[in-house]
């Protein structure tokens, strides 16, 4: 079997032999994986089958593709409002991740090194914010974008993600500078630099794989978000990819599963690839946050 | 916006360096008010306000006047397009004679009793499986986590797909196997479709739980496990007097998260049955939004949402106190 190589961490699991792993560790793990991967390969697969093929298992078998075909994504991309959803989820995503990250960078920096009097009890009421749900806040905010005139724009959707952003990013950082050694802060105070020029030069710098995190967590989580585009915009050119999927492209009681499934694969697609570049980041920001 | 501040603040500065090299000179440069206002500009009370400022108006705007905004829609009769008046309890006496708000609240329960229930063993198993000696385990850790970065909504459609009652691929594969002669009804039947919303969540939450708890196995010194094999414990005997108990503090707070994102479910229940068939699997925030924002009834889908925040509330407390005694615990 494979040879993994044996690291003082593995402890004594050296002396198990193949048999009993094959039937408690890869048995177990590949029944696990498949559950897990099995959506995703339908999904997949059911984008690229042609209708023919979709709805006939007799002459066909279901887990397999037998001529492939691109009419379920050139028809998503003629036919519906789907590349603008995804520039509209792409700008607000950026913008509400640059917001989020500035607010978050500045209020971390605040809390951690200033240590102003009260300053704790910010730190703890941002874990608060962090812990309260969209599902509560969707109607008094929907009174609110109504009022500032907002109502089917996607700038209300950059000014209300950074709600649920900014409490988790802050959280992160402040983690992540306190692992930062406040000597060289105290150097470049004595330099003559200001708080400001401290936080840019001295301390930012040394953040960058803590800010990596948080952009990360950041933009994954505003592609994802529904409730709020759902309850905050009404025409579909304004609409973000999960919402203009759910809402737009189902006709009535007909559903067109390939153009579906085409929907949401693309839709995937941006998270995944950054996701894959910076899976390292993603894992520690989601672990480090619940550790702090 | 901090900005000109810290540029004054900046200017102040220069001013106090040429005043520390000449005391002659400073004296005459910044005069007493002026000093006064530079030491105000630097203390720390007023730098942090400023620096927190940016999050913290946002917070207090977008946040903590929505959540007032909330607890208060929910006691008027407010509706889309009038702002209502005060008429108390009313909208809560009226939901607890609600046959539909009843079992809404037994599915939101039912919900996320059985998920979690579900989503504990199995995360917590597939994170001891991650943890042992594996060939290509960051490839692993990397795909595991999959179904939870992807959009909830888009994996939601895939289910739902799954779950077609002509051409779900369970019933075609259940067929071909010789289990059942005729495809299920996933969703049009209220406890088939009860299952299969579980189904869906325990598939996205698994990964949540697993990779989490696989961070806090990872903090476990093997040598405790060698020491106890020595003593003589067999494997469950270690999982259950040495792994459990150091791994404790971990699976309460990734707990609260999951109970809290699992009670307050709204994207996987509207993508895949929105709450049918016969509001089977309608859940409180489905709920909410259908007589909230569908039907116009603000104050009555605002006391809904309200109707969540006690477990909210129970929630963050059990959380509080999880990581209260983990400081503890680390200072021991």
């Amino acid at each position: 079997m494979t040879k993994a190589r044996r690291r003082p961490s593995d402890g004594v699991q050296f002396l198990e032999r193949t048999p009993a792993r094959l039937l408690t560790l890869y048995l177990p793990l590949g029944l696990i994986m498949a559950f897990l991967l099995f959506p995703f390969y339908w999904m997949t697969t059911t984008t690229f089958k042609p209708d023919a093929e979709l709805y006939d298992f007799v002459h066909f078998n279901p887990l397999w593709v037998a001529h492939p075909t691109l009419e379920h994504i050139t028809a998503l991309f003629t036919d519906t409002d789907y590349p603008s959803w995804w520039i509209n989820t792409m700008l607000v995503t950026v913008g509400a991740t640059a917001i989020s990250l500035v607010a978050s960078i500045c209020g971390a920096y605040g809390v951690e090194r200033l240590r102003f009097r009260g300053s704790s009890y910010v730190g703890l009421a941002i874990f608060l914010a962090y812990l309260v749900p969209p599902s509560i806040l969707f109607i008094p905010l929907a009174t609110i974008v109504f009022n500032l005139g907002l109502f089917d724009s996607d700038w209300a959707l950059v000014l209300i993600y950074p709600t649920f952003l900014v409490p988790f990013c802050t959280w992160l950082l402040i983690g992540y500078f306190r692992s930062i050694p406040f000597e060289l802060e105290e150097c470049a105070l004595i330099d003559g630099a200001t708080r400001l020029q401290i936080l840019l030069k001295v301390t930012l710098p040394l953040a960058v794989p803590g800010v990596i995190s948080a952009g990360i967590f950041a933009f994954t989580l505003s592609w994802n978000e529904f409730i709020y585009a759902l309850t905050f915009i009404s025409s579909s050119e304004n609409k973000t990819v999960p919402v203009g999927a759910i809402t737009e492209l189902v006709n009535g009681d007909v559903y067109h599963w390939g153009g579906l499934m085409a929907a949401a694969l693309l839709g995937s697609i941006p998270v995944v690839v950054l996701y894959s570049f910076f899976v390292e980041y993603y894992v520690s920001s989601l672990t480090g946050a619940l550790k702090e | 916006m901090p900005l000109p501040i810290e540029a004054e603040e900046a200017a102040l500065r220069s001013v106090a360096a040429t005043a520390d090299m000449h005391p002659s000179v400073a004296r005459t440069a910044s005069p007493p008010q002026r000093r006064a206002r530079m030491r105000f500009w630097q203390r720390r009370g007023f730098l942090g306000v400023m620096f927190i400022l940016p999050a913290g108006a946002l917070l207090l705007t977008l946040l903590v006047y929505p959540l007032s905004l909330g607890l208060w829609l929910g006691v008027t009769d407010a509706t889309i397009g009038t702002p209502g008046k005060f008429v108390g309890l009313a909208n809560f006496a009226s939901l607890v004679r609600d046959s539909v708000f009843q079992l809404v609240v037994f599915n939101t329960i039912f919900y996320t009793v059985v998920a979690t229930a579900i989503k504990f063993p199995l995360g917590l198993y597939l994170a001891l499986l991650l943890n042992r000696r594996l060939p290509f385990k960051s490839v692993l850790r990397a795909v595991v986590l999959l179904p939870f970065v992807v959009p909830t909504v888009l994996s939601a459609v895939a289910f739902w797909w799954i779950f077609d009652s002509q051409f779900s691929v369970i019933s075609w594969a259940l067929v071909k196997l010789g289990l059942i002669d005729h495809y299920i009804d996933f969703l049009g039947d209220p406890w088939n479709a009860r299952w299969s919303v579980i189904a869906a969540n325990v598939w996205r939450g698994v990964p949540f739980v697993a990779i989490t708890l696989l961070a806090g196995l990872q903090t476990i010194p093997p040598s405790l496990h060698e020491a106890a094999m020595l003593d003589g414990a067999t494997a469950w005997q270690r999982f259950w007097h040495v792994t459990l108990p150091l791994l404790m503090p971990i699976v309460a707070v990734v707990m609260t998260f999951s109970v809290l994102m699992t009670f307050t479910d709204f994207q996987l229940i509207y993508s895949i049955t929105r709450g049918g068939p016969i509001n089977a699997t309608h859940l409180l925030a489905t709920l909410s939004f259908e007589r909230a924002i569908t039907g116009g009834h603000l104050g009555e889908g605002a006391a809904i949402a309200d109707a969540m925040v006690p477990f909210l509330v129970g929630a963050i407390l059990i959380s509080f106190f999880g990581l209260q005694r983990r400081r503890g615990r680390q200072g021991a």
